[in-house]
């Protein structure tokens, strides 16, 4: 009896198993992530910015943000944000090293070609445009589970933590606001040295290649959000090296594609689940129909759950 | 019917309402006052304990009634009754509260009826996956439970209610014929949604240590799960035993034959990924996540091997304390991938506040007052003094 019941049950377990093992087996062989043409995106060159932080200013200005006042700002008049929160979309840092090296940085949304924070959202309140490839949020959706930061390789949508209603806050290239308004984000609008420019993928990455070309010595060979987790429609080119400058060293694949590669096939057409409850169903009936057959001799209480012996 | 008439008022009854009390007045901070004002919730770790231990680890905990069902109406041509009933319950339990837990966790809690809308489905979503069968399993837990709560009102000689018994009196005999397409969809959901919590952290790519970071991750989760299901009906049983001074179950033995496999199983495939990956030295490296996994490991292999000598199989004492290194390990896993091997960015750190505590506490104690309660009036533990039905 053991021997049988164990034998079942190793190949309950494989089977059950497979289907799910096989999945990041199956999953590895997925398609390359190509950036659609009309993607819109920005670049910011490190080289050129000179941490004016008028885009901060008018990010805030224009998208209605709050400020964030520094801690010994009594009045709490002035904003002097110290990183990315949900008052900041976006943020200039400086870096400095001991040798008189320093560069300054922007950081905002990366808009992913493939964004991790829309693909882990369940209801859809991270959202992608089709076309310009920008990545947006609808408050009206959302459900605040935050998966969308635990998902994001860049840390970038941020929760309004100190709120009893609080939302998501996340840079969307001014699509309700500049953009919509004047066709340009407004960080890019107001930039002095044109650090940061608004652009086609397409031309912006051209563009980061001739600059690196024109002037090799100048600039770190690599181009950052070219192919990090599968590319991005924001990408950077800077002096400094992009860990300096508070890069992670990102994989290459969209860890999204990755992941939505083992659901689909596991839940493909919805045929494992299917036919792993018709399997069980088969086996459980069988196995009703055996026991009631040999008629063990439990109480009656629990004989009614098997119902024919009434 | 003394056994379902018994005191509810106990001591250990007031501590759990002492505990539930204070979860429940932190839960209404939460919501007066934000979810940053209790937690140490940060941007950086926007999970805590709450999703870590009531819903990652709490659903696993709760696998009883999953675990079970599989042994006996799959496996065993439905033979060991005793213990389903309580696992079923214990399931239900474990399940809301990893229900409960959510609604305190969301941001937006109003707008979660998202979930029931097919418009705003996003099915690419591992945890709309997870969300869904959750819900559905809740369902299929209730009505498997049907039978149980109606049969009180069956056999109730209080005149009380004769309309109740005639309401169970009808639905019974129907319900118990369909019942079995419940129990099978009762094995289908935990299978999907486990290994879907284990794919849920997938995505976080390289902010989740490499030690715990594979495309195996579903497969994981879900032999974790059962393993630690069956661990928690040995746990639950023998704890029963001694409550109710109830004599031990002897199923309890020829289920604990059968956890080694599956931690075997387990083990092989995390060992294998490892070496596959070339994560085997960083996983030995000595560090502080190589200790965690280490830790991790040595519990649930220990408890198991335990298990694979007749000798401690046949004492309850050891039985047990195997079951619990099992269920501490399975447990340890799963905060290894939400939270321990977690580390999004530097800067980044979480340990969860007091209020982070007292509301998983009070969420907990609620749960095991109402699991004491509803076992103390339907007839759910196994029948001792073997009564049968006032014909
Ligand atoms: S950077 Fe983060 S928030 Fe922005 S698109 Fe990518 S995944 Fe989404
Ligand atoms: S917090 Fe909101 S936007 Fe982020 S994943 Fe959850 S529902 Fe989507
Ligand atoms: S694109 Fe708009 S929202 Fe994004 S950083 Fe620039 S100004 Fe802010």
């Amino acid at each position: 009896m053991m021997k049988k019941t164990r034998r079942e049950f190793i190949k309950l377990a494989a089977l059950s198993g497979a289907g799910i093992a096989a999945a990041p087996l199956a999953a590895e062989a997925s398609a390359p992530i190509t950036a659609n043409e009309e993607a819109v995106g920005m670049l910011y060159d490190a080289t050129l910015c000179v941490g004016c932080k008028a885009c901060v200013a008018s990010c805030k200005n224009v998208n209605d943000m709050d400020a964030a006042p520094a801690p010994n700002d009594a009045d709490r008049l002035w904003d002097a944000p110290e990183d990315l929160d949900y008052r900041t979309r976006n943020i200039i840092k400086l870096y400095k090293d001991g040798e008189g090296d320093f560069s300054y940085v922007k950081h905002q949304c990366m808009h992913c070609i493939k964004p991790s924070c829309v693909s882990a959202c369940p209801v859809a309140a991270m959202q992608q445009e089709k076309d310009r490839g920008i990545v947006f949020y609808d408050k009206d959706i959302c459900i605040g589970c935050r998966y969308c930061q635990v998902a994001c390789p860049f840390n970038i949508p941020k929760f309004e933590w100190p709120k009893a209603f609080p939302k998501i806050v996340k840079c969307d290239l001014c699509k309700f606001t500049n953009l919509k308004d004047k066709g340009i984000p407004a960080c890019c609008e107001v930039c002095p040295t044109k650090a940061v420019i608004y652009g086609k993928r397409d031309f912006l990455l051209a563009e980061a290649k001739k600059r690196l070309a024109e002037n090799p010595g100048k600039y770190q060979k690599e181009i950052y959000g070219e192919f990090e987790v599968g590319g991005t429609n924001v990408i950077y080119i800077a002096g400094e090296s992009f860990s300096n400058l508070g890069f992670r060293e990102l994989e290459f694949d969209s860890n999204a594609a990755f992941s939505e590669n083992i659901q689909h096939t596991i839940y493909k057409g919805f045929v494992a689940p299917v036919a792993l409850y018709g399997f069980l169903a088969f086996v459980a009936i069988k196995n009703r129909k055996n026991h009631h057959g040999h008629g063990h001799g439990h109480d009656a209480k629990h004989e009614d759950k098997h119902g024919s012996e009434k | 019917m003394a056994l379902h008439r018994e005191k509810i008022l106990t001591p250990s009854f007031w501590v759990l309402l002492t505990f539930t009390v204070i979860g429940f007045y932190c839960i209404g901070l939460r919501y007066v006052m934000g979810i940053g004002a209790v937690s140490n919730l940060s941007d950086g770790f926007p999970w805590g304990i709450w999703i870590a231990y009531d819903v990652a680890t709490g659903t696993a905990l709760a696998c009883g009634g999953y675990a079970l069902a599989i042994v006996i109406y799959i496996m065993n041509g439905w033979k060991y009754h005793p213990l389903i009933r309580s696992a079923i319950v214990t399931s239900l339990f474990g399940y809301a509260l990893a229900g409960f837990s959510v609604m305190v966790d969301l941001g937006r809690y109003w707008n979660a009826y998202s979930f029931f809308m097919p418009s705003r489905w996003q099915v690419n979503s591992v945890m709309f996956e997870v969300a869904v069968c959750v819900m559905a399993y809740n369902v299929v837990l209730a009505i498997e439970l049907l039978p149980a709560i109606l049969e009180r009102f069956v056999h109730s000689t209080n005149p009380r209610f004769p309309k109740l018994k005639e309401y169970a009196r009808k639905i019974y005999p129907k319900l118990d014929k369909v019942l079995i397409f419940f129990i099978v969809l009762g094995i289908t959901l935990p299978t999907m949604h486990q290994s879907s919590l284990g794919s849920m952290m997938i995505i976080a790519g390289s902010k989740l240590n490499p030690i715990w970071q594979t495309g195996f991750l579903p497969v994981l989760f879900l032999i974790n799960a059962m393993y630690i299901g069956y661990s928690v009906i040995i746990f639950e049983s023998t704890l029963s035993s001694v409550a109710f001074g109830r004599p031990f179950e002897k199923e309890v033995r020829i289920i604990a034959k059968v956890v080694p496999y599956l931690t075997a199983a387990w083990l092989i495939i995390r060992f294998a990924d490892l070496y596959y990956r070339g994560h085997l030295s960083t996983a030995f490296s000595g560090d502080y996540y190589s200790k965690m996994f280490l830790a991790e490991t040595l519990l649930i292999a220990g408890g198991a091997y335990m298990l694979t000598w007749k000798h401690f199989r046949m004492s309850p004492r050891w039985v047990f304390v195997s079951a619990v290194m099992l269920c501490v390990g399975g447990s340890w896993y799963r905060f290894s991938v939400y939270i321990i091997g977690f580390n999004p960015d530097k800067g980044w750190s979480y340990f969860p506040s007091l209020p982070e505590f007292f509301i998983t506490l009070g969420l907990v104690a609620f749960e095991i007052l109402g699991y004491m309660v509803l076992v103390k009036m339907f007839p759910i533990m196994p029948n001792l003094e073997g009564h049968k039905k006032s014909a």
